[in-house]
C-alpha cells in the first residue's frame, strides 16, 4: 500500500483563529494526506504527545497570536525530548522574516506567512517527506 | 525492502519497546502494520499473547450522535479507576483524493497529556465497514503496550457498517432523540449488533419517545437478548456510571464458561481466516505475475479484442489450471 503522509495540524496557545488552520488542513486532505486535527488551545505538551501517538511525519502549527518565538521552540524541544528527531516542525502565521530566520536556525522548517498558497505548503511538505523519510523501515514498496 | 537485512533487529527492538510501554515504538509499529509493511507480520507475531488481551469496547452510531465525546468521557471514568486505556478512533478517507481529516482528538483533549491513555486516529483507506482494515491488529499492539480496556470508535455509520461487532467484545450503539424514525430503518443492521444501546443527548426533547420506540423495537426479541438502554448526556457527564455498569454486566456475561470458549474459538478462527485470505490472495497473484498479465489483458480489452468479462474468465481458468491443487472447481 502506498505510504500516506501524516500531518498533525494544531493551534497552539490562546489564539482562537482557526480559519487558516482549517483551510490548510482541507487542502492537505485534498492532496491525499492524512491530517490529524486537534482543535484549538493546544499546549506544547499536548502537541508533542499527539505527534508521538499519531506517528506523524510533520507537525504544522498555526500561530496568529504573536507567541511564535515561545511556542515553536518549546514544541521543538518537547518533540526532541520524545525522540521525534525525524519529524518536521513547520507552520504559519503572522511572523516576521527575522523571526522566521531565527526559528529556522533552531531547527524549525520553512514557515509560511500571509499570502502563501496552499499549493506551496503542500509542495514543501511533500518534498521534505520524500527527502527525509522515504527510506525508513516499512515505507518501501 | 531496503531495510530487509536489518528488519529482524528492528522488529525485535520495536517489540521490546512496546512491551516496555514506549509510546513512540508503539506508534511506529502501528504505522508499519497500517501500511502493511514487510515487517508488520513479524511484529504482530512476536507480540502475540505476550500480554493479556484487553476487553475491546466498540462505539458506533450515526454521525453526530456523540461517539467521540462519549469515548472521551468513558475513558475519563476508567482513568479515575486507574485503568490504562487505548483508543482507536476511525474517520473516513476521501474516496476521491485518498486524504482524510481525522478530527476525533478534538473531543479527547483532556487525555492529551495523560501517558496512560494512548489515542490513535485511523483513516478507513477504502474499507467500507465503518472501521479501518487493520483496526484489530492495532488493538493487538495496544494490548502489548499495556492497554487494560481498549475503546474503538467507528466512523459515523448508517445501516450496514457493522465490522465493529466482529472487531470488539462489546458493541455500544449510540443514538440520540433526533435519530427518531430512523430506528425503523436501523432495525435490520445496526440495532442487531447492539449489545448496549446508549441514548445520548437524553436531555433533548423527544428522549422519552425515542426510548419508548427503542423498547418497542426490541420487544420482539426473546427475553435475555435485549440490550440494555442507557440514557446519557455525555457533555454533562451524565449516565456514565450506568454505562460502566452495563458494560461490566455484558463482560461478566461473556465470561461464562459456556460462552467464553466458543466465542474465543470463533474469534481465533476468524482471525486466522482473514490473515490467510489476505496473504493467500496476494501471494497467489504475485506468483502468477498478475499485474503484468493484467496489463496485457487490459490492452486487449481497450483495443476491443475481448470484453472484461471474457478476459476475467479466461484469466481465472488459466490461473486455476496452472495451480497445483484447485479441487476441480475451476471450470
Amino acid at each position: 500500500m502506498a505510504r500516506k503522509i501524516r500531518v498533525l495540524v494544531a493551534k497552539a496557545g490562546l489564539d482562537g483563529h482557526d480559519r487558516g488552520a482549517k483551510v490548510v488542513a482541507s487542502a492537505m486532505r485534498d492532496a491525499g494526506f492524512e491530517v490529524i486535527y486537534t482543535g484549538l488551545h493546544q499546549t506544547p505538551e499536548m502537541i508533542a504527545q499527539a505527534a508521538v501517538q499519531e506517528d506523524v511525519d510533520v507537525v504544522a502549527l498555526s500561530i496568529l497570536s504573536g507567541a511564535h518565538m515561545t511556542l515553536f521552540p518549546r514544541v521543538l524541544d518537547l518533540m526532541r525530548e520524545r525522540g521525534l528527531n525525524d519529524v518536521l516542525l513547520t507552520g504559519g502565521g503572522i511572523i516576521s522574516k527575522e523571526d522566521m530566520g531565527a526559528l529556522q536556525k533552531l531547527g524549525v522548517g520553512t514557515l509560511f506567512g500571509p499570502g502563501a498558497t496552499t499549493g506551496a505548503i503542500i509542495d514543501y511538505v511533500r518534498g521534505w517527506v520524500a527527502e527525509h523519510r522515504a527510506g525508513e523501515v516499512g515505507t518501501a514498496k | 525492502m531496503s531495510a530487509g537485512a536489518e528488519a529482524p533487529a528492528a522488529v525485535a527492538s520495536l517489540a521490546e519497546g512496546i512491551l516496555r510501554g514506549d509510546p513512540r515504538m508503539l506508534a511506529r509499529a502501528m504505522t508499519l502494520v497500517e501500511n502493511a509493511a514487510p515487517e508488520a507480520e513479524a511484529i504482530l507475531e512476536s507480540l502475540y499473547g505476550k500480554k493479556p488481551a484487553a476487553p475491546r469496547v466498540g462505539f458506533t452510531g450515526p454521525p453526530g450522535a456523540g461517539k467521540s465525546t462519549l469515548v472521551a468521557e468513558y475513558a475519563r471514568l476508567l482513568r479515575a479507576e486507574g485503568v490504562q486505556v487505548g483508543v482507536i478512533a476511525v474517520d473516513p478517507t476521501s474516496p476521491f483524493t485518498g486524504g482524510a481529516i481525522l478530527g476525533d482528538r478534538v473531543r479527547m483533549n483532556e487525555h492529551a497529556t495523560d501517558d496512560k491513555v494512548f489515542i490513535r486516529s485511523m483513516a478507513t483507506r477504502g474499507s467500507l465497514g465503518g472501521l479501518a482494515a487493520r483496526t484489530g491488529e492495532l488493538c493487538e499492539l495496544l494490548d502489548a503496550w499495556g492497554s487494560e480496556v481498549t475503546l474503538v470508535e467507528t466512523v459515523g455509520v448508517g445501516q450496514s457498517e457493522l465490522d465493529v461487532a466482529e472487531a470488539t467484545d462489546t458493541t455500544v450503539v449510540i443514538l440520540t432523540p433526533e435519530s427518531g424514525d430512523a430506528i425503523q430503518a436501523l432495525k435490520a443492521g445496526l440495532m442487531e449488533i447492539a449489545e448496549v444501546i446508549v441514548l445520548n443527548k437524553a436531555d433533548h426533547v423527544g428522549a422519552d419517545a425515542m426510548e419508548a420506540a427503542l423498547r418497542a423495537s426490541l420487544a420482539f426479541r426473546p427475553e435475555g437478548s435485549r440490550p440494555p438502554i442507557v440514557r446519557t448526556v455525555a457533555t454533562a457527564r451524565q449516565g456514565l456510571d450506568e454505562l460502566h455498569q452495563a458494560l461490566r454486566e455484558h463482560r461478566e456475561a461473556l465470561a461464562k464458561p459456556e460462552i467464553v470458549g466458543p466465542r474465543r474459538r470463533e474469534k481465533v478462527r476468524a482471525r486466522i481466516r482473514s490473515a490467510v485470505r489476505e496473504g493467500l490472495l496476494d501471494a497467489w497473484l504475485r506468483r502468477q505475475g498478475f499485474e503484468d498479465v493484467l496489463d496485457g489483458v487490459t490492452d486487449d480489452v481497450i483495443a476491443g479484442r475481448t470484453s472484461p468479462y471474457r478476459a476475467a474468465r479466461a484469466l481465472i481458468e488459466r490461473m486455476t489450471r496452472d495451480g497445483k491443487r484447485t479441487n476441480g472447481n475451476g471450470n
